[in-house]
């Protein structure tokens, strides 16, 4: 019956550029007054912006040198017309349809530059800092999301980035404390990372639990092994727990730029991977064969399974694949990051990544742009704390979860999942 | 997501098989408990195993294996052996024992009924730990803020509770029906936005206990505090989460809202067909479900922690939901899962106690129990006389777009 309820093929009439359809015109009004909303508010915080200079930290560890000082009051308001300009020209349509999101990234820049000015008149900004900063919290949301991506093209939801995250960053603390050796301690956290995965795998699409319940169910598991044997074995014997941290490895030439190199190119293995497979994942899901049949899958599996695909063989690859990448994000915690091994400590940053590739529409570099942000909220969360700001901490790490919500519900911009994510393929 | 689904009906679900009568099987309440069973059977041989793992004497055995397996098989045989009776007379042995495990079951129950309420209206209610947080800021600020008599204090202080959760509840529920935001992902995210409000409160005067720098309030006012059972720590709020309970099934199954909510359960569109309201019905199931929620957070600030802290949570909105699809959605099911974590929980703090195994071995027992029941033709691949089990698992196999 289902069949019949489609509407009649209209001769479609390539429609003058000025005319758009009620529901985009209620959408653009929407997302336009969230947009003013912001504006205002940047510009509220450029008016009540103390006078005097606002300094900005160029390089790490440097006060004396490499500073930026610009006057607080004047670029802040300057910054906040600018986002105003952009916020009333997106609600009037005076740009075309296509460069309408640069008009939400010039506000969200200057709402951001406006906000930081408005902190740090009269201080310090460590603005190198922050980027760094940025970089290190948004590494592992980066491939916890791409794992998230590669899972949900597929058609299997993977709420259990958490899990695989924490099992990653046991293995690779325990190994690199063991081994001596990083390269031995990503290997094995990408395959723990796997294993997770396989777990995944197995109970999705073969016993065909509901995979929502699955991912929280694996989740709870992951923190209990991991919580058990950190006290069991890890407690007892220290010497299981002291993985050395990645060393940063500069990149000849680029790491010699000015402000960027530093930043991007004096970093970790784990970070070049990270880019890399930002990279590779984007072009194996929108470039290769595999990844055609990977979105047809997480589509349409029945209209794939009719022209030959193996459902199921691609929705196992795509999962298992995940799992290396979601492996070395929980590696990064310890290895790449703090050290040894604690309970629970991924603190809940699968999720966030969840969070990432919802934000970024289950498209790879929308997850990395995502996980950037959060990253960015969270770095920003400690050095306001440094430079003391009146706004608490607490409200600017709520911004992540808050901005999805707004999201998901549609305020910004369509949020479309897969079609036949999460619903198990059973064969008639 | 749900916008489109008005304009272009989805395609209508398979006709289900006529409900036949189980022939000559047995009813299906009792495969239900067959499986459960198993489930915790298998639970505890996974739990057997990282006991040997992690057992001292089992290691040093084990390095004579060769010369004398039997003393690797017995120290084996006696970890787990000590380790389990520690947990059974921990849950289980005497009145304090098992008073202490129905404290603990008390808001397992609570927060599991509200993941269930939310299941049968087909909501995956993730955010029980983000609605208990908001009831248990809500009950315990006029818990210690406000003075009043007894009897009213507690009250309000309950009635508190419930509006906080059903607020945070609330939100999920109105922007699930006008927006049609996934509510996996929205309680997701606002359990971390009620954590963080939490520590934030806690950091201000209105908040704070004086004098302290710790993110601690004030005890709640004796007469706003549940009184307890005895010496024990078992506290009125167990009465109320029966209470609870009884309420749920009489919603669910014997008010013609409650007919609403499990008819969009089962099916959606048909509900919208019939002339049903699909939002208001989410609306509905999701503030009574985070005022449940809110009920376990007003138990544990004014029945067992009495400070609010940040901590007051716990993992208990989490553990709601294994608890809930334990309790297979149902009330019954759900208090008597509670009973049975609660139990867990206590047991595994004395098992940590005299063994010295940790406490993380109930999580995984917890987790394990679960994916077995959610996975019965895993359990029946193993535990092979097990009758097959009927229309269940396939109810809430949708996903995002759901």
């Amino acid at each position: 019956m289902s069949e019949t309820t489609t509407t009649p093929d209209t001769v479609r009439v390539p429609a003058p550029a000025t005319i758009e359809a009620p529901a985009d015109r209620i959408r653009r009004l929407r997302i336009g007054g969230v947009m003013l909303v912001f504006a205002l508010i940047g510009l509220g915080l450029a008016i009540f912006t103390k006078s005097g200079q606002a300094t900005f930290q160029l390089v790490s560890g440097d006060l004396q040198n490499n500073l930026l000082g610009v006057p607080a009051q004047g670029t802040a308001l300057l910054l906040g017309i600018l986002g105003l300009v952009a916020a009333v020209a997106y609600v009037l349509r005076r740009v075309p349809q296509r460069y309408s999101g640069w008009l939400a990234a010039v506000l969200g820049i200057c709402f951001i530059g406006a906000f930081l000015c408005w902190a740090a008149a009269g201080k310090t900004f460590p603005l190198a800092n922050q980027f760094q900063g940025t970089l290190n919290f948004a590494t592992p949301l980066i491939l916890g999301a791409l794992a998230g991506v590669l899972c949900e093209r597929a058609g299997v939801i993977n709420i259990a980035i958490e899990g695989q995250f924490l099992v990653g960053a046991f293995t690779a603390a325990v190994v690199a404390s063991t081994t001596d050796s990083a390269a031995a301690a990503l290997v094995a956290a990408a395959l723990t990372g796997v294993a997770m995965a396989w777990l995944l795998a197995v109970f999705s699409i073969k016993y065909l639990v509901n995979q929502v319940v699955l991912g929280v169910v694996l989740v709870v598991f992951a923190s209990g092994v991991t919580g058990y044997l950190f006290d069991q074995f890890l407690q007892e014997d220290a010497s299981l727990n002291t993985p050395e941290v990645l060393s940063a490895v500069k990149i000849p030439g680029l790491g010699d730029i000015p402000f960027i190199g530093p930043i991007l190119f004096q970093q970790t293995v784990l970070v070049y991977l990270t880019y890399i497979a930002v990279a590779v994942v984007t072009f194996m899901l929108f470039q290769t064969r595999w990844g055609l049949r990977v979105r047809a899958v997480g589509e349409h599996p029945k209209a794939a399974d009719t022209v030959g695909i193996k459902v199921k063989r691609v929705r196992y690859s795509a999962v298992l694949w995940a799992g290396v990448l979601a492996g070395l994000g929980g590696a990064f915690f310890t290895v790449g990051f703090a050290g040894s091994f604690n309970k629970d400590m991924t603190a809940g940053n699968g999720f966030i990544a969840l969070a990432a590739l919802i934000m970024g529409r289950w498209h790879p570099i929308g997850a990395m742009v995502a996980a950037l942000f959060f990253g960015f909220a969270t770095q920003l969360q400690s050095q306001l704390q440094v430079i003391q700001t009146p706004i608490p901490g607490e409200l600017l790490l709520m911004a992540p979860y808050l901005a999805t919500v707004i999201a998901v519900a549609g305020l910004v911009g369509r949020v479309r999942a897969p079609k036949a994510d999460g619903e198990p393929y059973v064969t008639e | 997501m749900s916008n489109d689904t008005v304009t272009e009906p989805a395609p209508a679900p398979a006709p289900e098989a006529p409900a036949k009568k189980q022939r000559g099987g047995l009813p299906s309440w009792a495969v239900q408990g067959l499986v459960s069973l198993s489930a915790i059977v298998l639970a505890l041989v996974v739990g057997a195993i990282l006991i040997i793992v992690g057992d001292d004497q089992v290691k040093t055995a084990m390095g004579y294996f060769g010369a004398a397996p039997m003393d690797t098989i017995s120290a084996a045989a006696t970890a787990v052996g000590e380790a389990y009776k520690a947990l059974a007379v921990g849950a289980l042995g005497g009145l304090d024992p098992i008073a202490e495990s129905l404290t603990q079951a008390t808001p397992l129950i609570c927060g599991g009924l509200a993941v269930s309420l939310a299941f049968r209206t087909g909501l995956f209610n993730i955010g029980a730990q983000g609605q208990l947080i908001v009831g248990a800021i809500l009950a315990g600020y006029v818990g210690f803020a406000w003075h009043l008599p007894p009897v009213l204090h507690l009250v309000l202080a309950v009635i508190a509770g419930l509006i906080g959760g059903a607020i945070w509840g609330g939100i999920v529920g109105v922007l699930k029906a006008r927006t049609g935001a996934h509510e996996v992902i929205v309680t997701i995210m606002l359990n971390y936005v009620a954590i963080y409000l939490l520590q934030w409160l806690l950091t201000t005067t209105a908040f704070k206990r004086p004098g302290r720098e710790d993110p601690i309030s004030p005890v709640v006012d004796a007469n706003a505090q549940f009184p307890q059972f005895g010496d024990t720590r078992l506290h009125l709020g167990f009465i109320l989460a029966l209470l609870a309970a009884v309420f749920v099934w009489w919603l669910l199954n014997r008010s013609t809202v409650g007919f609403e909510l499990r008819a969009v359960g089962a099916n959606a569109d048909a509900s919208r067909t019939a002339g049903m309201s699909v939002g208001r019905a989410y609306t509905i199931a999701m503030v009574v479900a985070g005022a449940l929620a809110g009920l376990a957070g007003a138990q544990q600030v004014l029945g067992t922690d009495l400070p609010l802290t940040d901590g007051v949570a716990a993992s208990v909105g989490f553990d709601a939901i294994t608890v809930a699809l334990l309790g297979r959605g149902t009330p019954l099911g759900t208090v008597l899962a509670g009973l049975l974590f609660g139990a867990l929980n206590a047991g595994g703090l004395q098992m940590q106690l005299q063994t010295q195994t940790p406490l993380t071995l109930t999580t995984v027992l917890q987790a394990v129990i679960v994916l077995f029941v959610a996975a019965p033709a895993l359990v029946r691949s193993v535990v092979r006389f097990l009758p097959k089990e009927r229309g269940v698992g396939a109810v809430l196999a949708k996903g995002w777009n759901g």
